[in-house]
């Protein structure tokens, strides 16, 4: 069986070659599932990565919160065991096993020690080949669901995003909150459930990675056992969708001392050439994590505005945008837009000097290995990776590509990209001197406390 | 590519033998009095360099809440060396991130880097430990108070808290406010922060932790380089902060807030902390907290009210070992949809009452323990984590050989030793039972 395996390694893939620290090997196992590993025997255990493309996206349109519900409820109970009965084999074997529905995925990480790791992936197969979906368990679950939708209805964080999709996406499952209203979610059927869970796991879009205490031969044995028995396909995955929102402003009262905002504009996806050009420009605009963002210069450092301001590149499965996330008190809230503004309309116009392009490279190049530091956090990496349909020369190839992009590309990128005239704010809480610009969103319902 | 296959194949082979374990820890003292930590992971050329200094918001002076958290933001600006915000623009010219976190007893500094970029750290580290120059704070200031309008005043929960802390600790400083009160906040000057800095920030009052692709020795040389040259601070004295008294009273909240949708409720105790050389009791202590609500399904409280009643959505027990000072051991209940507050609260009275009487389950008690030992061993994947564990427990009173000792602790708890310490904690008089709750609830 070894000698087999050894046939089925395709390439190895160092991250770094001066040190030769991350060695992908990609593998298929014996029952024609693949993988990425990473060899790592200094610790007793490993870290396993099971993501089934999809997720809540895969609802059906009456059906809202089911996947998210079912997901809930694989851990609640399992061919023998009940809810009681998996938790206390899980905890006895020392194991986590969390389930995770997201917009684009559902997923299953592990870590697991090698002493007991077999028994560990037999309740793992159970939880995904044979969940219960007891009664009780379904009961219990859903009110848990239930009180989460009742506190999400007066957290501003909570009703900013909601909003904010809803105006960009509209009826496609990204314009919605995942986890359902309380009206779907209540009436949601164990059948629901069971269908929900036959469309969301399926052999056809599974993406498994490895890092840790296990060889290639064991990988292969380990996720035949595991996913072997899946049925082969599942739910058709959405359309696509582009991103809806106008221009302008939509507040939404709320009694808060803060404002909370969100702002947007139509994105970018990775498949472009262009992609990492655009990276480049929402790191020095207002990337997170980085101190010397123009927005967290201007809004943070220089005014005293926000404890903190950030722009994110969002590149989903079916929608591509551009969102960035700033809290005020109410009275400095119309500052903080106009500030966010003009960067925006700067960025559009001037675009970048060639000492921020060069400044962002040298962070984003040196950040990149960072990363790779846990055999956890590779693990995650690795799937992402293979959600992206990259390669694992991804890992290799990255930087030299984030290096390649010049100041005339990034600049010409600049003014394609950003449309200061398309950025929509979506500002929950009492903004002094801010109203809505229009009546987009202003006919989404918002439960909750009475404006103040 | 053939040659690089040949020489990881010989590489993966020397990995199975060699000496490549995660988690060496190595310490020494620098003539300074600056105390140093290393733990070693050659796995990826990757470092973390902390630097933790034994002065918290629990050792502000009366009035001045807030200015430890202040005076952390402010470390950013700049020195009689480097420009305002110039630190981690460097930091980020290098590929690094870095920031900074403020507890009651430590004030701590951290950047992630390439692990040869290290000197450079340390260079700057040292630099803004006895150089730092203010300019105008007013600015900042305004960003803690942002901070402060983000985290707790939009947050009902965070204030329901702050409202538990203060009532629990009623003498010691433990009660008042990491981030501070909001009107005292407001009041903090240059003057403030430049005192509390050049009183508190010292090589003989911090402690450099550094977790990663690093030998001890490569460390010694450094830290001697950067760090050695540092004046120790004179007249330093023995951290001695107000203490509590004997609690003789029970006290109830009740916090009604319209942004409040889900109500709670929330029991706190005083709680004995990890102490030198004596470890016993919070070790015990962990396990009460993991053994009532650790487990979200198989816990005590969660069997209770989740499962054998539909009382609760969730129950959970929680408790910090690690403080300078006396610590805290809480219950959280939040009642399932048509159960009261009250009601919820007699359930986790009964729940209690029924666990004093009968003691752990012995297969619950084993499950807990083989979780804390697996913990170890997962642990080794995140030597930052473990620095942490080295900083947090030094700036707290505590030794490396407490640290080195904690495992073993926690591993010789007894359920005799569990049922002790519940009697003298969840029995003494002076709990703080807490209700929050939507404008219209139950509570008077």
């Amino acid at each position: 069986m070894k000698r087999l395996y050894a046939a089925l390694i395709l390439t190895i893939f160092a991250a770094f070659p001066a040190r030769a620290e991350i060695e992908i090997q990609t593998l298929t196992s014996p029952g024609g599932l693949k993988a990425w590993l990473v060899e790592e025997h200094s610790i007793p255990f490993v870290a396993l990565e099971v993501r089934f493309r999809g997720g809540t996206s895969l609802d059906a349109p009456d059906k809202r919160g089911a996947v998210n519900l079912m997901t809930g409820l694989l851990e609640e109970g399992a061919g023998e065991l009940d809810a009681q009965g998996f938790a206390t084999a899980r905890e006895a074997l020392a194991a986590r096993i969390q389930f995770d529905a997201g917009g684009d995925g559902l997923t299953v990480s592990a870590r697991m020690l090698t002493e007991n790791r077999d028994e560990v992936v037999a309740l793992m197969r159970s939880a995904l080949v044979e969940p219960r979906f007891d009664a009780d368990a379904i009961e219990r679950v859903r009110g848990q669901v239930l009180a989460n939708l009742k506190s999400r209805a007066t957290d501003p964080q909570d009703i900013v995003g909601e909003t904010f999709d809803a105006l960009a996406y509209g009826d496609h499952p990204y314009g919605s909150y995942d986890g359902g209203t309380p009206e779907s979610v209540a009436a949601l059927t164990r059948d629901d459930l069971v269908a929900a869970f036959q469309g969301a796991i399926a052999r056809d879009r599974v993406y498994v990675s490895a890092v840790g205490d296990i060889t290639a031969a064991e990988l292969g044995t380990l996720m035949d056992s595991l996913l072997g028995d899946l049925p082969e396909t599942g739910a058709e995955m959405p359309v696509d969708v582009a991103f809806g929102a106008s221009g302008g402003i939509t507040v939404v009262p709320f009694p808060s001392p803060q404002s909370v905002a969100r702002f947007g504009q139509p994105g970018i996806g990775i498949e472009s050439p262009d992609f990492f050009a655009a990276y480049l420009l929402n790191t020095i605009l207002g990337g997170a994590g980085y101190f010397n963002s123009r927005l967290n210069q201007e809004v943070r450092e220089t005014r005293g505005l926000t404890y903190g301001i950030s722009t994110y590149l969002i590149d989903s499965d079916h929608a591509e945008s551009i969102i960035g996330a700033v809290s005020t008190v109410n009275p400095r809230m119309a500052e903080t837009v106009e500030v966010v503004r003009a960067e925006w309309a700067k960025i559009a116009a001037e675009g970048v000097t060639a000492e921020e392009l060069a400044a962002a490279k040298t962070y984003l190049t040196g950040a990149y290995p960072l990363r790779f530091d846990g055999n956890e956090p590779i693990a995650q990496i690795l799937v992402g990776m293979q959600m992206d349909d990259r390669t694992p020369d991804y890992v290799t190839t990255r930087n030299a590509q984030v290096e390649a992009v010049t100041l005339e590309q990034i600049n010409r990128v600049a003014a394609e990209l950003y449309r200061p005239e398309a950025l929509r704010f979506v500002i929950v809480g009492a903004p002094e001197g801010l109203e809505s610009s229009d009546d987009a969103g202003a006919g989404e319902p918002v439960d909750g406390p009475t404006p103040g | 590519m053939t040659s690089r296959l040949a020489s990881l194949a010989l590489f993966a082979g020397l990995a199975a033998t060699s000496a490549l374990a995660a988690g060496d820890v190595t310490d020494f003292t620098l003539e300074n009095g600056m105390e140093v930590v290393v733990v070693e992971d050659h796995r990826a050329p990757v470092v973390m360099h902390m630097v933790w200094y034994r002065i918290g918001a629990a050792d502000e002076p009366p009035g001045k809440s807030g200015i430890a958290h202040f005076l952390e933001h402010l470390m950013f600006k700049g020195t009689d060396e480097r420009a305002s915000g110039e630190f981690s623009q460097v930091v980020e010219a290098n590929g690094g991130s870095d920031n900074a976190f403020t507890s009651q007893d430590y004030t701590a500094y951290y950047q992630r880097v390439a692990a040869d970029r290290l000197g450079l750290m340390m260079e700057m580290e040292a630099d803004r430990m006895r150089d730092l120059v203010l300019d105008d704070v007013t600015t900042e200031r305004d960003v803690i108070l942002e901070e402060r309008a983000t985290r707790t005043d939009s947050e009902p929960r965070a204030l329901f808290s702050e409202a538990m802390s203060a009532a629990l600790y009623r003498n010691s400083p433990n009660g008042i406010p990491i981030i501070g009160w909001k009107s005292e906040m407001e009041g903090l000057s240059r003057e403030d922060a430049l005192a509390f800095y050049e009183r508190f920030y010292a090589p003989n009052n911090a402690i450099l932790v550094v977790a990663g692709d690093v030998t001890p020795d490569a460390v010694k040389q450094l830290a001697e380089e950067y760090y050695g040259p540092l004046e120790p601070s004179a007249g330093l004295a023995p951290r001695m902060r107000p203490q509590e008294p004997p609690a003789v009273a029970e006290q109830r909240l009740v916090m009604k807030d319209e942004r409040v949708s889900q109500p709670s409720m929330v029991r706190s105790y005083l709680a004995p902390q990890r102490r030198a050389g004596d470890q016993a009791d919070a070790a015990a202590l962990v396990f009460l907290s993991e053994l009532l609500g650790g487990s979200s399904t198989t816990s005590v409280l969660s069997r209770a009210l989740q499962f054998d009643t539909n009382t609760a959505i969730y129950a959970g027990a929680s408790y910090s070992a690690t403080s300078l000072d006396e610590t805290t051991f809480s219950f959280v209940v939040v009642p399932a949809e048509g159960v009261s507050l009250a009601e919820a609260e007699t359930a986790l009275d009964e729940t209690l009452a029924k666990f004093m009487a009968e003691g752990p389950d012995q297969q619950a008690f084993e499950r807990i323990k083989m979780q804390i030992r697996a913990r170890e061993i997962y642990a080794l994947d995140d030597v930052g984590d473990i620095g942490n564990r080295y900083g947090e427990a030094l700036t707290s009173g505590l030794t490396i050989a407490d640290v080195k000792a904690w495992p073993e602790a926690l591993q010789a708890v007894t359920p005799e030793d569990v049922m002790r310490v519940a009697q003298d904690v969840l029995q003494a008089p002076g709990s703080v039972t807490g209700w929050l709750e939507p404008e219209d609830g139950e509570g008077s």
